[in-house]
């Protein structure tokens, strides 16, 4: 068999040109037109100025950060400075453990992402493809746990890590994290979109169903698992409630509950809890300016197959 | 030696609908195997319960001797080609043919020249660095089955492979298929509904409707004696003729044609005729025939297919997408498509005086549509 290659394209939908960026739930919409007459779409008069109101109360804490103690309890609040007060920053970051703070964040938000995305995987991949007994029952009742808020489980779920003598370590924050049903669920959704027969095919090569996961399915869900991350890490790196409760020594603190040491009853040094604010902020920001795209894209897809 | 041997197989999908009847065949070793049939009947269940992507129901599937029903796809030592392919997009062509070969941890030279052959083999040198959306539809059919060949299976298995390339790329994949059965010599089974495919490719074909098992044979002899009325609906593009008759004293009789048969039964039966098997003649030929009132010609260069209808009742034969089924038609005309020469083009709306070969005419009983 030989040799010339036909330069003829099949015209049918063909899986194999299904790429990753196909594969998650684009919406296929046709893009319209844009009027002549301006540079831009007319809905950014909408958009811009509510872009403005969201960005106000963030420019306001950067303000706020580089002010002095005097300036920020002036009335009406002092919009422009005139002279910035850098050193706010090496202050905030001296007068508490804000490092021993960062760190603790940073493990237990690693960590917390890192379980996630593994267990919600594994979890995602059995509800999504293996038949088994129940399935959808139990599908059906960890999706209706979603509805439970956190104030009617937070007791419960304290007594059992009490039980776990993992209060006051970093150990409670993480635990009751591992998995979470919103991550099941969003990967549930997305493996369901992929064709089955590239796994059928990679069982049929020889591959196990964890290596079918690990070598097919996760490589083709790297939107689904980006937006996962990214969601996880908002979530764990802004918790504020959980660790309140479980955390009162504090070089177990994270960034959330260390940040209250500058808003006492008798002191409130606003200057310093803003510029914390904005240290505390900078690596959400980045990861969120770094994966936007897929975030955005994440929370549309929900938006589709939810 | 590997043949394929399916003993008394059923498949049963929830609710309950039966996928697979009875189905009991034996597949030779090196033979090439054609599952033909219309969509629904049941032959891609067939090949993945072979791949071990369907458990049976009930029956065992035997391959080179060993019941297959509960090992697990992996270590069946089947290959097999999708529809749609079902390339990995996210690797290379490269890792995409070594993928099976790696899951059996081959040894990396042994595996680099695997890949290596049968990329020369399947023409693929060029695209071993590329992915799968940068290949033409034909590379793509060949990458799938260059994945599926590479470990040297034991038993080859292709669901519908040409179904989605376009017809001048389809026969010339049919052709390669051919060569590379007959090079590698691996018993092969080959699912599709495509007539052509069906006729062209295999050692035999098994025409399957409704889950079950209608006629197992060599192409031209299902081609030429079809067991039932449903094959004889089936096979053949354009489908064999199928007028409602009956037979009385070795005569048998459909609307005006009249001709001698030797050794059938009085009653209703079906008269099956090819589009071949009808030759133009004058109105006077004293031979048995009928006239055609020509409805539509279709000249396609090499042949002209002329449909129209003649004085019969046709025999309401349904091949898709359910079993055949026999209707009672009352209408006093039978559609009817006549294959002619090239040169011949009668005129759309005239009559068109037809000799029919008694010798070539197949007959099947009315009730239970079994060739007579």
């Amino acid at each position: 068999m030989s040799g010339v290659v036909p330069d003829v394209r099949a015209k049918d939908t063909i899986l194999a040109t299904t790429d990753a960026s196909q594969l998650k739930g684009e919406t296929g919409m046709v893009e319209r037109p844009r009027a002549r007459w301006l540079p831009f779409s007319p809905w950014h008069f909408l958009l811009m100025p509510v872009a403005i109101i969201m960005l106000v109360p963030l420019v306001w804490v950067v303000v706020t950060s580089l002010e002095t103690l005097a300036q920020t309890q002036h009335f009406p609040p002092i919009l422009w400075p005139g002279s910035f007060q850098w050193n706010n920053y090496p202050r905030a970051w001296s007068s508490v453990p804000f490092g021993r703070w960062f760190v603790n964040t940073t493990i237990v938000t690693s960590v917390v992402v890192a379980s996630n995305l593994v267990f919600c995987a594994l979890a995602a991949y059995g509800f999504a493809r293996i038949r088994f007994f129940g399935k959808n029952v139990a599908y059906f009742f960890l999706l209706a746990t979603l509805l439970i808020p956190i104030q009617v489980v937070i007791i419960p779920t304290f007594l059992i890590v009490k039980q776990m003598h993992l209060i006051n370590t970093l150990g409670a924050l993480i635990v009751p994290n591992l998995a979470n049903v919103f991550g099941i669920f969003l990967l549930t959704q997305f493996f369901r979109t992929l064709p089955i027969e590239l796994e059928e095919a990679a069982r049929i090569d020889g591959a196990s169903r964890l290596k079918v996961l690990f070598r097919i399915v996760l490589p083709l869900s790297l939107p689904a698992l980006a937006t996962l991350a990214v969601i996880q890490f908002l979530w764990t790196w802004n918790d504020f409630l959980w660790p309140l409760v479980t955390i009162y020594k504090e070089s177990a603190f994270t960034l959330q509950l260390g940040l209250q040491s500058f808003q006492g009853s008798h002191v409130n040094d606003t200057n310093l809890l803003m510029a914390g604010n904005v240290m505390s902020m900078m690596p959400m920001l980045i990861l969120f300016i770094a994966a936007q795209r897929y975030f955005v894209r994440g929370i549309a897809t929900q938006g589709l197959k939810g | 030696m590997t043949d394929v041997v399916f003993e008394n197989v059923t498949k049963v999908f929830p609710g309950p609908m039966v996928a697979v009847d009875d189905l009991s065949l034996e597949v030779g070793d090196g033979e090439f195997l054609i599952l033909v049939g219309p969509s629904g009947c049941g032959k891609s269940t067939a090949l993945r319960m072979v791949a071990g992507l369907e458990k049976i129901s009930s029956g065992k599937i035997v391959v080179g001797g060993e019941v297959i029903n509960d090992i697990p796809p992996k270590d069946r030592d089947i290959a097999m080609v999708f529809q749609n392919y079902a390339l990995y997009p996210h690797m290379t062509v490269e890792k995409n043919l070594g993928f099976a070969l790696r899951q059996r941890k081959t040894p990396k030279d042994e595996l680099e020249q695997k890949v290596h052959s049968m990329s020369e083999l399947l023409g693929l040198e060029e695209l071993m660095k590329r992915r799968p959306g940068q290949l033409s539809g034909g590379q793509r059919q060949r990458v799938a089955m260059g994945r599926a060949l590479v470990r040297e299976p034991r038993v080859f298995l292709l669901d519908e492979p040409l179904s989605n390339l376009d017809a001048k790329l389809r026969v010339q994949m049919r052709a390669e298929l051919k060569k590379l059965h007959q090079r590698l010599g691996i018993t092969t089974i080959y699912v599709t509904h495509d007539q052509v495919e069906a006729m062209t490719l295999g050692d035999r074909i098994a025409v399957l409707s409704a889950g079950r098992l209608q006629q197992l044979g060599p192409p031209q002899d299902v081609y030429d004696h079809p067991a039932n009325v449903f094959v004889a609906g089936f096979i053949g593009s354009p489908p064999m003729n199928l007028l409602r008759g009956s037979a009385s004293g070795g005569l048998v009789e459909a609307g005006d044609l009249t001709f001698p048969r030797d050794g059938v039964g009085d009653g209703d039966v079906i008269v099956g005729i090819r589009p071949e098997g009808l030759r133009p003649v004058g109105p006077d030929d004293p031979g048995p025939g009928f006239e055609v009132h020509v409805g539509v010609v279709e000249p396609l260069g090499d042949e002209v297919l002329v449909h129209g209808t003649v004085a019969a009742r046709d025999a309401g034969v349904r091949i898709e997408p359910e079993e055949a089924t026999l209707l009672a038609e009352m209408s006093d005309r039978a559609a009817i498509t006549v294959r002619l020469e090239p040169d011949l083009r009668p005129k759309e709306g005239t009559g068109l005086h037809l000799r029919v070969d008694p010798a070539t005419v197949h007959l099947f009983d009315a009730a239970s549509g079994a060739a007579i």
